[in-house]
């Protein structure tokens, strides 16, 4: 079996009063693609944070490479960080940049390369994401869409070992949505990159899923191969993966 | 009532305390390196160009308005003759730095308070944060420094552009040289009226720089969170500002008494 990357064990997670984890525990090996499925507001963003240190779990553990994420010091942290890539549920692409700018910021803040290194992977990395076109203009005059591809593209081109998506196929069509997913599988396999993608989307989890889970109300209620939860009996995932079937108790629904 | 003023008071000191430990970790910081020199620069400029016509409007006015009122004041003791020194005086020591720090403070803490605020809401700070790329050195730390060193030069542009304001407010009550009037005015100021002045301008600098940070980077969810940001920079930082001054005068009044 391939070596355990990343290991989150019983990380619960409360805000105040409201439990958003509940001892959630998830392993992902060398070059693998986990899945993380689960209705809005489940903590699926929360998780991912914890993960990169950016929220403090209030109990539990996790440990990326065999070391502590929480007990890391700056410069491991920094060391950490450098070497994993985050795509934001909302793209967070700074505003006062171009797109260029965004892109080659990681590279140039971080990294030593020369002017035309930085240039020319900021040029590939669009192209990886269809939007050349789009290299000198401000963030504000893009789509959400495109945005949502900037993002990846900026968050991948450190080529980081880890890699975590959060909703990485949102607001775009299927086509476009098919590219990415193909994209995602693509670095996964060229660079050996590990990575955890959480996704409401089918089209997206059928290209690039190898493991998924589900986490509902704080807790990972299923794991296994795609496969293996869609075809469950579990009432509360057929809900989830059938597009059919509707639960009784949505009365508003009915109407149509 | 009681309940509520003492909710009220703690808050405050709560807010203080952050502000403290905000301010701590400047200086902690700003030594450090990687140097960001260039965004220094890059703040400096849009700071400058940001506040340079209103102040250059405001700088004009006050010199004209000060010698306008001034001038039958004097008058009634048959003083006239100090006008010059009198004008550059109140606006070298007092009005233009404060004058200037409180238009900046309006300006200047305000927006950063709201860039900063909408970067936390929306998160950019986050993703510079995973990037591996201190977001409190990159964005606050610069914006400080920045507004620490623009502020001193604004407001000596400013005194220069007063004293010419009130030098055409006296040309309409009576004829007075150019050579006269900076020759008065030369001979009336003495160091131990610029050098305090100046000095305190970069502790306003500082204040405003510091207080829209703080208030941006620890700006709450939501875009009232951005609005609430940028408002509370500038009040709090105009009044951090008029208390600073204060403190600063009363001091540089023992250590150079006039
Ligand atoms: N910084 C925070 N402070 C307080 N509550 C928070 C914070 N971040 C998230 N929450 C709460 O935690 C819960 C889970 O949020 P999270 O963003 O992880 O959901 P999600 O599973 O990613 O949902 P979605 O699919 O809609 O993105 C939500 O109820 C949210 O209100
Ligand atoms: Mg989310």
């Amino acid at each position: 079996m391939a070596n355990l990357i990343i290991d989150i064990q019983n990380v619960s997670k409360s805000f105040g009063d409201f439990t958003v984890l509940d001892g959630v525990s998830v392993k992902v090996h060398e070059g693998e693609n986990l899945v993380v499925f689960g209705k809005s507001g489940t903590g699926k963003s929360v998780l991912l944070k914890c993960l990169v240190g950016l929220l403090e779990p209030d109990q539990g553990n996790i440990e990326v490479y065999g070391q502590s994420v929480l007990k890391m010091k700056k410069k491991e942290m920094d060391a950490y960080r450098k070497n994993l890539g985050f795509l934001f549920q909302s793209a967070a692409l700074y505003d006062s940049m171009t797109v260029r700018e965004n892109l080659e910021f990681p590279l140039r803040k971080n990294f030593k390369f020369s002017e035309e290194e930085i240039r020319a992977k900021a040029e590939r990395a669009l192209q990886m994401v269809d939007l050349s076109h789009a290299i000198d203009k401000m963030p504000s005059e893009l789509s959400g869409g495109m945005r949502k591809r900037v993002g990846l593209a900026r968050s991948i081109i450190t080529e980081p070992k880890i890699m975590l998506y959060d909703e990485p196929t949102t607001g775009l069509d299927p086509i476009t949505t098919k590219e990415i997913s193909k994209l995602i599988r693509n670095l996964q396999q060229e660079l050996k990159m590990t990575s955890i993608i959480v996704t409401h989307d089918m089209i997206c989890a059928q290209i690039i899923a190898d493991r998924a889970i589900v986490l509902h109300k704080g807790k990972v209620v299923i794991e296994g191969s795609l496969n293996e939860l869609i075809s469950s009996n579990n009432p509360f995932l057929i809900n989830f993966f059938s597009p059919d079937i509707i639960e009784e108790t949505n009365g508003e629904i009915d109407g149509f | 009532m009681v309940s509520s003023t003492g909710k009220s008071l703690k808050a405050f000191f709560i807010e203080i305390g952050g502000m403290t430990a905000f301010m701590m970790r400047f200086f902690r910081y700003f030594l450090l390196p990687p140097y960001e020199f260039a965004e220094i620069r890059k703040h400096m400029e849009e700071l400058g160009v940001k506040t340079l016509p209103i102040v250059s409007v405001t700088g004009f006015l006050i010199g004209f308005v000060l010698a306008l009122q001034s001038h039958p004041i004097l008058a009634r003791f048959g003083a006239e003759s100090v006008l010059p020194a009198m004008v550059a005086l109140s606006v070298i020591r007092e009005l233009g730095p404060v004058l200037t720090a409180l238009i900046f403070a309006g300006r200047v803490s305000s927006g950063i308070g709201a860039e900063l605020g909408s970067m936390r809401v929306t998160e950019q700070i986050d993703a510079m944060e995973v990037s591996a790329i201190d977001p409190f050195k990159f964005l606050v730390v610069t914006r400080i420094i920045a507004c620490t060193m623009i502020l001193p030069l604004l407001t000596m542009y400013v005194n220069f552009i007063a004293l010419i304001g009130s030098y055409v407010s006296i040309l309409l009550l009576q004829a007075m040289s150019l050579q006269l009037y900076t020759g008065e005015i030369i001979q009336a100021i003495g160091f131990v009226d610029l050098l305090p002045a100046v000095a305190k301008t970069f502790f306003f600098g500082f204040i405003v720089g510091l207080v829209g940070s703080f208030k941006g980077f620890n700006a709450e969810k939501g875009t009232e969170g951005v609005g609430k940001a940028s408002t509370s920079s500038v009040v709090v930082s105009s009044l951090l500002i008029l208390i600073m001054d204060s403190v600063l005068v009363k001091i540089s009044l023992i250590i150079w008494p006039i």
